[in-house]
């Protein structure tokens, strides 16, 4: 409805201008809660200040490779700007579906004078990714079945213990973050677990360890499962995005708590398609420059959960748009919850994403 | 008509032969009917035969290999895996070459990932040497700069390769061809450089690294190749020949240059390709990665198909896949149970109700068909959620049980997320599907024949069974093959309540194509399951006849 | 039509049936209120006393005797849980006193033959239960639905304030979601543009085929017929991946035209299945009449041929058209962002954030198919007269 409003305002501001050109961009993302975030932080400011320009949104991020490989197959690309897990941006950006950029170039230097390069530091994986937002993947529980007499969970390892905590579990129906959680609560240190799960004794050890909970468990493939999973208290705890989560806790208001323990780190953000025109891509890296400066970058967090990639946007997140909730403490970037994380291995996955995913279906059938 | 002889062949009204005439009314009336039927015949031979022919030609697909490596797979062929010695240097060179120029298109990470399904961990073996490429003729290039400087310039080089007399424009047509078969698309547009052939014969490998450089630079680029540096390659390329070729006696352009370097060169370290890679990682020694390669270096693989029957191709022939990756075989196994159960079920439900339907007054009847249709009409993802909410363990129907005392709260019912949950939810999307063309042979049965058996005697059961029941066969028969062929094919609703065991071969097929986009591997098991279903089609057509299929 | 004339039978057979149906819902009644098995036996209770005592002294006033029952039950169920009790006393009330009285009057026996024993009486009313329950599984989920779509939260879930009927427990809001939503009412819109053509297409050509195909001397009738059905065989994740592959290639892909394409070929079987069906019935020497008396082809085709076959065509073309409506998995590959179509928005909504904004659209498009169903319906109908066959 607004951006209705928001773009028949703008077109009506063009057509009496009669001076801005029209152009429409194709933003890909994932939909949602997080789309909508998009939509208020950068897409809403930048329609008001450039008027001719209207925004169209694709629901595809989840499909963004395998469509993007097909239009670049055909030489026919019809996206502007692709929201991307990391792991796929190094991945297109592998295969040239997506454009490399300069840092200091193409992003706005952040507010505390550093160089965009600086302020993003390591988050750009790849050469092609231009970092929005740190999220973690971690479990919920809920508060109302912890059983008497027992403490809350805090530590990862209680999703294994079915003893304290009985319940069912939902996990990811794919073995990314599984096998890793399953090999540190089996005992492996945390900075082995994949030189251990790159080798086939160390792939059925951590099986052997998601065995002992297998029968306990709902398999999720879609971000909006656990949640509702969690709501109808058919589980007790459950793997998801903390944002979700955040939602679930305190903007839904359900009886379910959170653990910040061994969340896996991951990065999402933009690509730019590899083999726009030149029309399209100026308009691409200007929408980019904007939607990627300090102050929108801390704007988003007003909606979502998620930490902006910039250091220097730390400082400005501030409090739930509309529950007035201060945000930092539920960012996966506040230190208090990033005691003890596990940074998302993309190069590993990459390489033993197939061996290990036949396995892990081939184990998950039995 | 009258004069007709006896002998002579009839003759229609306008004097030609009946025979004739009838064949020929007999064309025009295949003439026409088929005017009439191809509109619709090309436009679903456009809009859906061909998209699927297409889409299960990538099943065996497999030019990707030797389009990307195509001198290091011409190489390779005679390389011989079961010595157990890592190829000679040739190969390696030949690597060299191949890999760079796929690096520089960008190529070399598709086919690492190709390659990644049949050995794991090619994958980051071409990504991490793709970078360190550039690294060997880096290094060469400073040691020639400090001999002359001019060696790091476009201008110097291209005047060098030009040279004089005749120029070699085959050697430029063949790699462009080349750049074509590797990136996929058309290109046009002149070079605007050409090995002299003197150079070519003299340095041949920097001839044809500098090729490369060249055809890319103008087509891909669209620059000068003249005012383009030129690759590392064309060093590494420069140091190889400068290990064997005699540049003395050459007088082209630069000659003197060349000789300088020559020279020079005998003082620069050089390192073998070999050496190279194995410095770059140490896998490229590793005899499993070549074979892997050799093996799927042919334009046409049925690879994926083995993979699809939890078999793989290695390099000493076909072999089963590790126990703990086999899944397909069970999958269409599962699939192909969980179809005839849900078949079973539907026949089980839909035939009450079709007999029902088929003995009330029609404005009764037609008011009950509503309900059966209802659903039908309602979204499918809608009607696999209402399952969810009524079938999970905190659902209503476990809540009713728990609610009565029939089930202990503890012990509530798991009725979801596997082979049941599937089952009930699928039965119930494909009822109508069953009930539908079992309604219209029922109606077609006349009820005197149920009241002849019975006033002849028969009980009530003996007269359904031997009077009824066969004349409705051809119903079921028609709403069974329905049913099976459209659940066979069903993903959605699996991967929403089907969990771990309720799933089917579709949603593996869902997962190739747009999660793994292993395409090849996801083409071949459509095209086996579309093998099953166009037998079960046959079959149908054969016994009941596709024209029997009636709906509402 | 009455095969059998109604013959009364004893107040104790009445009540006695009745009071089987008594126990069963005393049951619920019971456990709602602790004890089951109270529940079971006064509910079997009450109503054999009820039901021999109306059958006994009021079988006259059956009219008066039936009005008697409801308001007992209404005012009973209001004094024992209010409002929740009163619609429930009205049900049951309305239940018993027709259920007392149609078995004392012998009515039940008016549909069967005079000779049925008991035991084909009882598996006559027992195939009956057996074939409503089946119907109620089909529109199971439709009842789930429903109610859910008036949630108050943002989930599938019967909340305990629904439960109890408390008004806070429900709204509106998830209608005023899909009425006020821009994606929302963007996807309605794509779905009401895309449907319509696709399947004015697939009638289009379909009826065009399925006029071929019925004519005598069709060369490779089988095989043109397998193609033209194959849409439906195919599973449809190889029709998606392949049309998104072949239409990415000829530019089709993520337009308007490329999903509307994909769509009519995806309904075509279901046309050339129905309108094959209808002509199988079709007396040709109708068409040859025509053209006797001088019409030509075109005009036999509107005039003589049309109208008879129109109820399949209609038909198919539902068919269709419900396919179009209700397609998700190649929109998902062929469409692009501008063809996004309800049932699309449906999977982005079950996907990244189950609202029950899904479940009010499903109940708008079911009140809907209802009312097109129904017009089906009377067409059919309408269609038959006009051919002289009235429903019997």
């Amino acid at each position: 409805m607004k951006l209705t409003h928001t773009l028949l305002a703008g077109s009506a501001l063009a057509l009496v201008a009669g001076a801005a050109s029209a152009q429409d961009l194709t933003l890909v993302s994932w939909g949602g809660a997080y789309q909508s975030s998009q939509q208020k932080a950068y897409v809403e400011p930048y329609v008001e200040a450039n008027p001719g320009v209207s925004v169209t949104w694709d629901e595809s991020s989840a499909e963004a490779v395998a469509k993007l490989r097909a239009m670049n197959e055909a030489g026919n690309i019809t996206w502007d700007l692709v929201d991307v897990v990391a792991a796929d941006a190094i991945r297109l950006c592998d295969e040239g579906l997506a454009m490399e950029y300069d840092p200091d170039e193409l992003l706005a230097p952040g507010d505390d004078g550093s160089s965009a390069e600086d302020d993003f530091g390591d988050l750009i994986v790849s050469d092609c990714f231009i970092p929005q937002i740190v999220y973690s993947t971690t479990f919920g529980y809920r508060t109302d079945l912890v059983p008497e007499g027992v403490e809350a969970p805090t530590d990862v390892c209680s999703v294994f213990d079915l003893e304290t905590y009985p319940g069912k579990r939902s996990l990811e129906k794919r073995p990314i973050n599984n096998m890793e959680w399953a090999l540190y609560c089996d005992g492996v240190a945390k900075d082995e677990i994949y030189d251990v799960l790159a080798t086939p004794e160390g792939q059925d050890q951590a099986l052997a360890k998601l065995d002992t909970i297998k029968d306990e468990v709902i398999w999720w493939s879609a971000g909006a499962d656990t949640p509702q999973l969690l709501a109808d208290g058919e589980i007790f705890m459950g793997s998801t995005y903390n944002g979700r989560l955040f939602s679930v806790i305190v903007e839904q208001d359900q009886p379910v708590g959170m653990l910040w323990d061994m969340q896996v780190f991951d990065l999402d953000g933009w690509i730019i398609p590899a083999g726009l025109d030149e029309e399209s891509q100026a308009a691409v890296e200007d929408f980019v420059k904007f939607a990627t400066d300090t102050t929108r970058l801390a704007d988003q967090s007003k909606y979502i959960s998620y930490g902006p990639a910039r250091l220097s946007s730390a400082p400005l997140v501030s409090t739930h748009a509309d529950l007035g909730v201060e945000m930092a403490p539920h960012m996966p970037t506040d230190p208090e919850n990033a005691k003890n994380t596990l940074l998302y291995n993309y190069e590993f996955w990459a390489d033993y994403r197939d061996d290990i995913d036949a396995k892990f279906q081939s184990w998950l059938a039995k | 008509m009258s004069d007709t002889t006896q002998n002579g062949p009839m003759l229609a009204a306008d004097g030609t032969p009946l025979k004739r005439s009838l064949a020929r009314a007999l064309r025009r009336q295949k003439m026409r009917a088929l005017m009439l039927i191809s509109p619709l015949l090309i436009f679903v031979l456009v809009t859906f035969i061909a998209p699927i022919a297409d889409m299960l030609f990538r099943s065996v697909e497999n030019q990707m290999v030797s389009e990307t490596l195509p001198t290091t797979t011409q190489v390779l062929g005679e390389w011989d895996h079961s010595a157990g010695e890592p190829p000679a240097e040739p190969v390696y060179e030949a690597l060299y070459y191949d890999l760079f120029i796929a690096a520089e298109a960008k190529e070399h990470t598709k086919l690492g990932t190709r390659l990644n399904y049949e050995y794991t961990g090619v994958s980051s073996l071409f990504r991490s040497t793709g970078r360190g490429l550039d690294d060997l003729g880096d290094d060469y290039l400073d040691e020639l700069e400090e001999v002359d400087d001019r060696w790091g310039e476009g201008a110097f080089w291209y005047d060098l390769m030009t040279g004089t007399g005749s120029t070699d424009e085959d050697l430029v047509a063949a790699h462009a061809k080349r750049l074509e078969q590797l990136t996929g698309d058309k290109l046009s547009g002149d070079v605007g450089f050409a090995p002299s052939t003197e150079i070519a014969a003299l340095l041949p490998k920097t001839t044809a690294a500098y090729a490369d450089f060249a055809v890319y630079t103008a087509l891909v680029d669209g620059d000068v190749v003249a005012e383009e540096d030129p690759w590392e390659s064309v060093y590494v390329g420069l140091m190889t020949d400068l290990q064997t070729a005699d540049v003395a006696s050459y007088s082209g352009p630069e000659a003197e240059a060349l000789q300088t370097a020559a020279e020079a060169a005998q003082g620069i370290e050089y390192i073998p390709l070999k050496t190279f890679f194995a410095e770059e990682d140490e896998d490229w020694l590793n005899v499993d990665i070549w074979a892997t390669v050799q093996t799927y270096s042919s334009k046409y693989t049925s690879g994926y198909f083995l993979n699809a029957v939890d078999l793989q191709l290695t390099p000493d022939g076909i072999e089963a896949r590790p126990e703990n990756q086999q899944i397909y075989i069970m999958l269409f196994k599962r699939t192909m149970f969980m179809s005839l159960a849900i078949t079973f079920s539907c026949i089980a439900l839909g035939y009450p109700v079709a007999w029902l339907l088929a003995n009330l007054p029609a404005s009764k009847a037609n008011l009950l068909m509503i309900l059966v249709l209802l659903p039908f009409w309602t979204s499918l993802l809608v009607r696999t959620s209402a399952w969810k909410v009524m079938l999970q363990q905190q659902g209503v129907i476990n809540d009713v049980l728990v609610w009565l005392g029939l089930v202990d709260d503890a012990a509530r019912l798991v009725m979801i997320n596997n082979q049941f949950g599937t089952i009930v939810a699928m039965t119930h999307i494909l009822l109508p599907f069953m009930i539908l063309p079992l309604y219209s042979v029922m109606q077609g049965i006349p009820p005197s024949y149920l009241r002849a058996a019975k006033s002849l005697g028969a009980t009530n059961w003996t007269a359904f069974w031997r009077v009824y029941f066969p004349q409705s066969v051809p119903g079921i028969g028609a709403g069974s093959i329905l049913v099976f062929i459209l659940a066979i094919g069903y993903y959605i609703t699996p991967e929403i309540v089907g969990g771990t065991t309720g799933t089917f071969i579709s949603n593996r097929i869902a997962y190739h194509i747009s999660s793994s986009l292993n395409w090849g591997l996801g083409a071949a098991l459509g095209a086996i399951l579309l093998a099953v279903v166009l037998l079960l089609y046959w079959a149908y057509d054969k016994i009941v006849g596709i024209d029997n299929v009636k709906l509402g | 039509m009455a095969l059998t004339i109604a013959k009364p039978t004893s107040a104790v057979f009445a009540a006695g049936v009745a009071a089987l149906f008594g126990a069963f819902f005393g049951i619920f009644v019971g456990t709602a209120t602790g004890s089951t098995l109270l529940g079971l036996v006064g509910g079997a209770a009450v109503i054999f006393a009820l039901s021999w005592a109306a059958a006994t002294f009021l079988r006259g006033q059956e009219k008066a005797a039936r009005w008697g029952f409801i308001v007992l039950f209404t005012a009973g169920g209001f004094l024992f849980s209010g409002v929740p009790g009163l619609v429930l006393g009205l049900i049951f009330g309305t239940f018993f006193g027709w259920l007392t009285f149609y078995v004392a009057s012998g009515r039940y026996r008016t549909g069967l033959p005079p000779y049925s024993t008991p035991r084909q009486v009882l598996w006559h009313f027992a195939f009956r239960t057996i074939a409503g329950l089946i119907l109620v599984f089909l529109i199971t989920p439709i009842l789930v639905v429903m109610p859910l779509s008036f949630n108050a939260e943002d989930f599938f879930t019967f909340t305990p304030e629904m439960l109890s009927f408390d008004p806070e427990g429900y709204s509106l809001k998830h209608y005023r979601d899909f009425f006020t939503n821009s994606d929302w009412q963007g996807a309605l819109w794509n779905s009401v543009r895309i449907a319509p053509v696709a399947t004015i297409l697939a009638v289009g050509f379909g009826t065009l085929a399925a006029i071929g195909l019925s004519q005598p001397h069709v060369p490779f009738r089988q095989a043109i017929m397998a193609i033209l059905i194959s849409p439906m065989i195919v599973p449809l994740i190889i029709s998606a991946a392949g049309m998104y592959f072949f239409y990415s290639r000829i530019g089709l892909q993520g337009t308007y035209l490329g999903v509307v394409l994909a769509h009519a070929a995806l309904g075509i079987p279901f046309v050339i299945i129905t309108v094959t069906a209808t002509l199988v019935g079709f007396d040709n020497s109708l068409t040859r009449a025509a053209a006797n008396m001088g019409a030509d082809p075109v005009t036999t085709f509107f005039r003589v041929q049309m109208p008879l076959i129109l109820p399949g065509v209609i038909s198919g073309g539902l068919f269709a058209f419900i396919t179009s409506f209700d397609e998700v998995v190649v929109v998902l590959f062929v469409g692009s962002a501008g063809q996004k179509t309800l049932p699309w928005q449906m999977f982005i909504g079950l996907r990244e954030q189950i609202s029950p904004t899904i479940l009010a659209v499903a109940t708008i498009l079911v009140i809907i198919s209802i009312g097109l169903l129904t017009t089906v319906e009377l067409l059919r109908r309408r269609s038959e007269r006009l051919r002289g066959m009235s429903p019997s």
